[in-house]
């Protein structure tokens, strides 16, 4: 009664992945490449990552009951990779270096201003799906800590104010556009 | 099956035994205790905590007993004075990893890495602590998981896949930020695959997976996995 692992909880933005049929016919497509094979987990997750831009739990589940693989593993895996996103990224992506350098260098101080000021929490999206905070380990450019990435712009030795002020800019400018 | 004995010395001691044994089961053969923390017999060895750390002549590096196969003509030492600060500082590290106070413990006095600690001297932590206020997921019938005592060794994970079958735990991200999940990190009354049977809470540790309003002597019954194996061998 209660094996039914099918019936997953929606993610709260309500996103579900499995309804478009033309990405479902592709999704279909990887697996079989791939011959459904379970040690293909990490080609197949990357694949469905592709075609639909991110993991949500309604794909996992999709994935590790084709495959036959548990879904607390399928999970785990999806997690240990930052390269798997498990959630919509926003329309603008706000990218910040947690590594050594830049978190001794406070990172930190700016992360939690940009979430108190957009309202948004780290690794999720603001109500609006407009805009996104993802965390990163060190992108090796020590030297300029902390750096923070806007969409494709950094930002060295940044500080909360210009950071804050770009995210402003950047937000801005879509909105007179979409008008 | 032709299996190769093999001679190697352990503490000193002539030992004999069969090629693929690790150096944790030789020395155990010879009434020889070295300590460990995420290997149980019954499971396979995962080689996570460090804790069974021995030295091997003719190299400075120090191996895991637990997962380190034996091979001929090797001499090992279980206890030097290296071994035992190693040790110390490993159980240091964990005690400073999370939030672990024993005295508002479930499992106080009935806690393997309390025990450890007492066994190497460590009645305080030289590390900077990590008050860790991770969640606690009470919302199973009668097990109960805090994350904040929880040492991730992964012998839950390992008694629930190998020997419950189910597999409804694993470990989610890595490094600092690594969490026991129940199915899709859901809250444990949600995991499909559970089948309750508390296995996880008999063979953890700590006292980070209980069964609510049982006494900890009752749960905590990590011999569960070596009976197990033994009993499973009537079914071949
Ligand atoms: S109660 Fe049994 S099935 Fe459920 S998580 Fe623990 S070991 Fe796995
Ligand atoms: S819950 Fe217990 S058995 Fe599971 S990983 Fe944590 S300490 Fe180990
Ligand atoms: S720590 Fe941020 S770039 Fe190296
Ligand atoms: S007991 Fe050997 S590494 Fe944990």
């Amino acid at each position: 009664m209660r094996l039914n692992l099918t019936d997953v909880e929606k993610l709260p933005s309500g996103e579900t992945s499995l309804k478009d049929d033309k990405r479902r016919g592709m999704l279909e497509k990887v697996l079989k490449d791939h011959d459904y094979q379970e040690s293909a987990l990490l080609e197949i997750l990357h694949g469905a990552q592709e075609i639909y831009g991110f993991l949500d739990k309604e794909l996992l589940t999709e994935i590790a009951g084709v495959l036959n693989i548990p879904h607390s593993q399928v999970y785990g895996v999806a997690t240990f990779y930052s390269f798997f996103k498990l959630r919509k990224p926003g329309e603008h992506v706000v990218t910040a270096c947690l590594g050594t350098a830049c978190y001794v260098k406070g990172v930190e101080p700016i992360i939690a201003a940009i979430e108190k000021e957009f309202n948004l929490k780290r690794g999720g999206s603001t109500e609006d799906g407009k805009l996104s905070i993802l965390q990163t380990r060190c992108i090796g450019a020590c030297a300029m800590a902390p750096i923070l990435s806007v969409d494709d712009v950094v930002i060295g030795k940044a500080t909360k104010e210009v950071v804050i002020a770009h995210i402003k800019k950047v937000l801005g400018e879509t909105n007179s556009e979409t008008v | 099956m032709n299996l190769h004995t093999l001679k190697l010395k352990i503490d000193g001691i002539d030992v004999e035994c069969t090629e693929g044994s690790t150096i944790l089961t030789a020395a155990k053969a010879i009434g020889i205790n070295i300590p460990t923390l995420c290997y149980l017999d019954g499971l396979t060895p995962y080689g996570g905590c460090r804790l069974c750390i021995v030295e091997v002549s003719g190299t400075s590096k120090l191996f895991p007993a637990c997962a380190t196969p034996v091979a001929s003509g090797m001499e090992v030492t279980t206890q030097s004075p290296k071994l035992y600060e190693y040790r110390k500082m490993v159980l240091e590290t964990l005690l400073a990893e999370r939030t672990h106070i024993c005295a508002v413990c479930v499992a106080n006095d009935h806690c393997e890495l309390q025990a450890l600690a007492n066994q190497h001297g460590i009645d305080h932590v030289s590390y900077e602590r990590n008050w860790s206020t991770n969640k606690i997921d009470s919302t199973h019938d009668s097990l109960v998981i805090d994350p904040n005592r929880c040492i991730l060794c992964t012998r839950c994970i390992r008694v629930c896949d190998e020997l419950e079958g189910v597999h409804t735990l694993d470990l989610k991200f890595r490094g600092k930020n690594a969490d026991v999940i129940m199915d899709q990190d859901e809250p444990w009354v949600k995991a499909c695959s559970c089948t309750s049977c508390r296995k996880c809470a008999k063979v953890c540790p700590v006292g980070a997976i209980y069964v609510e309003g049982e006494n900890i002597e009752t749960t905590k019954i990590p011999d569960v996995a070596a009976f197990i194996v033994e009993r499973r061998k009537r079914l071949k």
